[in-house]
C-alpha cells in the first residue's frame, strides 16, 4: 500500500509527464490550474490518467472544488 | 411537435408528450462509455408517478418548491417531472458549487425540498452551513451505497408512492423554476421564471432548430443552467426525441459518444468548442503532406458551397471523416453561456459543421438572438428570434448602446429583490447591461458590458462584488474587485478579467509578502472566480456617508490610468 506522499509524488511525475512541465518543478500544494496553466477540461484529462496508472475509479465528482494536487491526492489515496 | 401555444405549464406539455410518444426512446444513460440504461417515454412515466405521489404523501403541495442538485442524469429530469406534476416550482442548482453556497441558495430560494446524489449530499451534509437553513424539510439523496450513512436524508429510489397522484394544474404566469444567474457572495440573483417563459421560448427557439423523434441531443452543459433545461430537457421531450446522459464530461467519453449515439444536437461553451477546435487541428497538422492537400481542397470546395446556407449532405460527402467522427448525423452544435470568438465558430462552418451561436441570458429566457444560417456569420450573434423585440437605448454616434429586451420570455423579476427587478425590468424592458448595434441586415453584434461582471469561456457569470469577500482582512488600506472592462470599456467580449485595485496603507509597498498573501487568499477562490491582475491606485476610495465604496466614482478614476500600465499579474 502507498503513503500519501508517494500517491502525492506519482500524481506530480504524472501530471508533469502529461503537460509537459519540467520533472521536479511541481509540488504537492501547488494550484494545478495555474501551475500547469490547464482548464477544467484537461483536469479531467488527468483524472483518467491516474486511473489508469492507479487501476482505480475516479469520477468527475472527485475533482469538484479540488485545484492543489495534495488534496487530490487524499481523493486518490481514499480509493486505492 | 406538440403545439405548445396551447399548453399552460411545462408539467402539462411533459404529461402529453409522455402519452405522444410512449413508445419512443426519451433518455439514454452511459457511463464511462457503457451503457447503463435506455427508458422510454412510457417509463418516464412509469418512474416519474411513484415519486410525485410519494412527494405529495408527503405534504409537496403546488407553489411549494423543491431544489435539485445533481449532475446530468436521468433522475435530474425524472425528479423535475413528478415536481412539475405536483404543480412545485423548480430551483434547480449547480452541482459544482461549493456547499456553503448551495445552502446559500436553498436559503434564499425558501425550497421545502431538496433532491440531490450521495457524493453531493456528502459534502453538504457535512458542511457547518446546513444548521442555518430550516426551510429545506425533506432531502432525497440518490445512489447511495448500501450502508451509506444518509444524515436525515431518504433514498430517492425508496420514495415511491402508492396509487395515482393528482396532477395539479398550473397557470402561464405561475412560477416554474427560480434560475440563479448567480451571485452567491452577495446579492443572490434568483430570476423568476414563469411556465409562459419555457413555452414562448421552446417555442421561439424550435422554430430554428427544430426537434423530432429520432433526434438524439447530447446534454453535458449542467442541466441546472437555462439552455440545457431547454435543450436538454423540455426541448426534446415536447418533440418526442431523445436526450443522452453520459455522467462525465471527460473528453474520451464524449468524443465516443457522437459516433454511439450519431448526436443530432450537442450544446456547448465556447471552452470545449474551443478544445474541440484544437483536438481537431492537430490531428489535421498530423497529416501527410499530401493528404493534407487534399484535406485542404476538400474544405474550399465546401466553404464555396456553403457560402449562403449550410448544405449538410454535401459537407458529410466532402469530409467524410471529419463528420464521420462527430457521428455522421449532426445537425448543428449549440453554443452558448459566453461570448464564442468568431475564428472558433467559422473553423467548424468551414468543416460543414454549422455552429448555432447567439446570445442570451436567464432573464431573458435564455436565448435572445441566435443565427438562423442564411447565411453564416462568424461576427454576429445573430437575429433575435421569433417573438423577441430588442433595440438598442441610448446609441451612440456609432449605434452602439445597451441592449434591452421585451418578450413573454423575459423573467418575472428577481426573487426576494424588487428593487434590483425594478433598475433590471423597466417599462416592460430588460436592461441587459450588455453594448451593441444592429448591423444593416438586422443582426446584433457585441461590443462588451455595462455591468461591473466577466463571463467567462465556461460560461460563468462572475460578478465583481462576489469575489472581494476572498480578500476580507486583507492588510491594506482599502481593496475593490472590477472587472477590467469596466474600468477601460473595450469593445470586446474576450479576454475579459477581474482585477484587484488596492490602496496602500501610507508608507505601506507591495512586497513579496503581501504578493504572496493576495496569491493564497485568490488560490482559495474556485479557479473562475480568480483576479488575474493587481491595480495599485494611491488615492483615498470614493465613499458613501456609510462607508462603502462608491464603484462607478472608482471606476471614473481608475479609467484615467493607462490600462496596460497599471495591471500587474499576481
Amino acid at each position: 500500500m502507498r503513503t500519501l506522499d508517494q500517491t502525492t509524488q506519482e500524481i506530480l511525475e504524472l501530471a508533469a509527464k502529461h503537460f509537459k512541465a519540467a520533472p521536479g518543478s511541481l509540488h504537492a500544494e501547488d494550484d494545478f490550474y495555474k501551475t500547469l496553466g490547464i482548464d477544467s477540461l484537461q483536469a479531467l484529462e488527468l483524472l483518467s490518467r491516474l486511473e489508469n496508472h492507479f487501476q482505480i475509479e475516479l469520477p468527475d465528482y472527485e475533482v469538484q472544488g479540488v485545484s492543489d494536487f495534495r488534496t487530490l491526492a487524499e481523493r486518490v489515496q481514499a480509493r486505492l | 411537435m406538440l403545439d405548445l401555444s396551447k399548453y399552460s405549464s411545462i408539467g402539462e406539455a411533459v404529461r402529453d408528450a409522455l402519452e405522444t410518444w410512449s413508445r419512443d426512446v426519451c433518455l439514454y444513460e452511459s457511463d464511462r462509455g457503457e451503457e447503463k440504461q435506455r427508458i422510454t417515454y412510457r417509463e418516464f412515466k412509469q418512474k416519474a408517478l411513484p415519486l410525485a405521489k410519494w412527494l405529495q404523501d408527503a405534504g409537496f403541495q403546488g407553489g411549494d418548491r423543491a431544489s435539485i442538485i445533481m449532475t446530468n442524469q436521468s433522475k435530474w429530469l425524472i425528479s423535475a417531472y413528478a415536481m412539475f406534476y405536483c404543480g412545485g416550482t423548480l430551483v434547480p442548482l449547480d452541482y459544482k458549487l461549493k456547499p456553503e453556497e448551495q445552502w446559500t441558495l436553498l436559503k434564499h430560494s425558501g425550497a421545502s425540498v431538496l433532491i440531490t446524489e450521495y457524493p453531493i449530499w456528502r459534502q453538504l451534509s457535512a458542511s457547518p452551513a446546513r444548521s442555518s437553513v430550516v426551510n429545506i424539510t425533506t432531502v432525497l439523496v440518490t445512489e447511495a451505497p448500501a450502508n451509506a450513512d444518509l444524515s436525515r436524508a431518504i433514498r430517492w429510489e425508496s420514495a415511491q408512492g402508492t396509487g395515482q397522484p393528482a396532477f395539479v394544474p398550473r397557470n402561464r404566469q405561475d412560477l416554474a423554476c427560480i434560475v440563479y444567474s448567480s451571485g452567491t457572495g452577495g446579492t443572490p440573483k434568483g430570476c423568476m421564471m414563469t411556465h409562459e417563459n419555457y413555452l414562448e421560448q421552446c417555442i421561439a427557439l424550435t422554430s430554428l432548430y427544430p426537434f423530432w423523434p429520432g433526434v438524439n441531443y447530447l446534454s453535458i452543459l449542467p442541466t441546472n443552467h437555462a439552455i440545457d433545461f431547454m435543450v436538454g430537457f423540455f426541448g426534446p421531450f415536447t418533440c418526442g426525441a431523445a436526450v443522452v446522459h453520459l455522467r462525465t464530461l471527460r473528453p474520451e467519453f464524449v468524443r465516443e459518444a457522437f459516433a454511439k449515439y450519431q448526436i443530432t444536437y450537442v450544446s456547448l461553451v465556447p471552452l470545449v468548442l474551443k478544445n474541440l477546435q484544437k483536438g481537431l487541428q492537430a490531428r489535421f497538422d498530423e497529416l501527410p503532406p499530401g493528404k493534407r492537400r487534399i484535406f485542404e481542397r476538400l474544405r474550399n470546395i465546401n466553404k464555396a458551397f456553403t457560402k449562403r446556407r449550410p448544405i449538410l449532405p454535401l459537407s458529410r460527402l466532402l469530409l467524410k471523416q471529419v463528420h464521420a467522427a462527430f457521428g455522421g448525423k449532426l445537425e448543428a452544435i449549440i453554443v452558448g453561456g459566453a461570448f464564442t470568438e468568431p475564428e472558433v465558430l467559422q473553423f467548424f462552418y468551414d468543416l460543414g459543421i454549422p455552429v448555432a451561436n447567439g446570445y442570451g441570458l436567464t432573464e431573458a429566457g435564455t436565448a435572445v438572438t441566435v443565427n438562423d444560417l442564411h447565411p453564416f456569420r462568424a461576427d454576429t450573434v445573430g437575429k433575435p428570434l421569433p417573438g423577441m423585440e430588442v433595440r438598442i437605448l441610448n446609441p451612440d454616434a456609432e449605434r452602439i448602446g445597451q441592449v434591452s429586451v421585451r418578450s413573454k420570455t423575459v423573467m418575472a423579476g428577481y426573487l426576494n429583490e424588487p428593487e434590483l427587478t425594478a433598475q433590471t425590468i423597466v417599462d416592460g424592458w430588460l436592461m441587459t447591461g450588455d453594448m451593441g448595434r444592429f448591423d444593416s441586415n438586422g443582426h446584433l453584434q457585441l461590443f462588451g458590458r455595462k455591468k461591473n461582471m466577466i463571463v467567462t469561456e465556461e460560461g460563468k457569470n462572475v460578478y465583481a462584488e462576489d469575489v472581494e469577500q476572498a480578500f476580507q482582512g486583507l492588510p491594506v488600506k482599502e481593496y475593490c474587485v472590477f472587472a477590467a472592462n469596466y474600468i477601460w470599456p473595450s469593445r470586446s467580449m474576450v479576454g475579459e478579467q477581474l482585477v484587484l485595485v488596492i490602496h496602500l496603507e501610507y508608507g505601506q509597498s507591495l512586497t513579496d509578502e503581501l504578493r504572496r498573501e493576495i496569491a493564497a487568499r485568490n488560490n482559495r477562490l474556485i479557479n473562475y472566480k480568480r483576479v488575474r491582475g493587481i491595480v495599485l491606485y494611491d488615492d483615498d476610495f470614493p465613499l458613501t456617508a456609510s462607508l462603502k465604496i462608491i464603484r462607478v466614482a472608482l471606476a471614473e478614476r481608475l479609467r484615467k490610468l493607462d490600462r496596460d500600465h497599471a495591471i500587474s499579474t499576481i
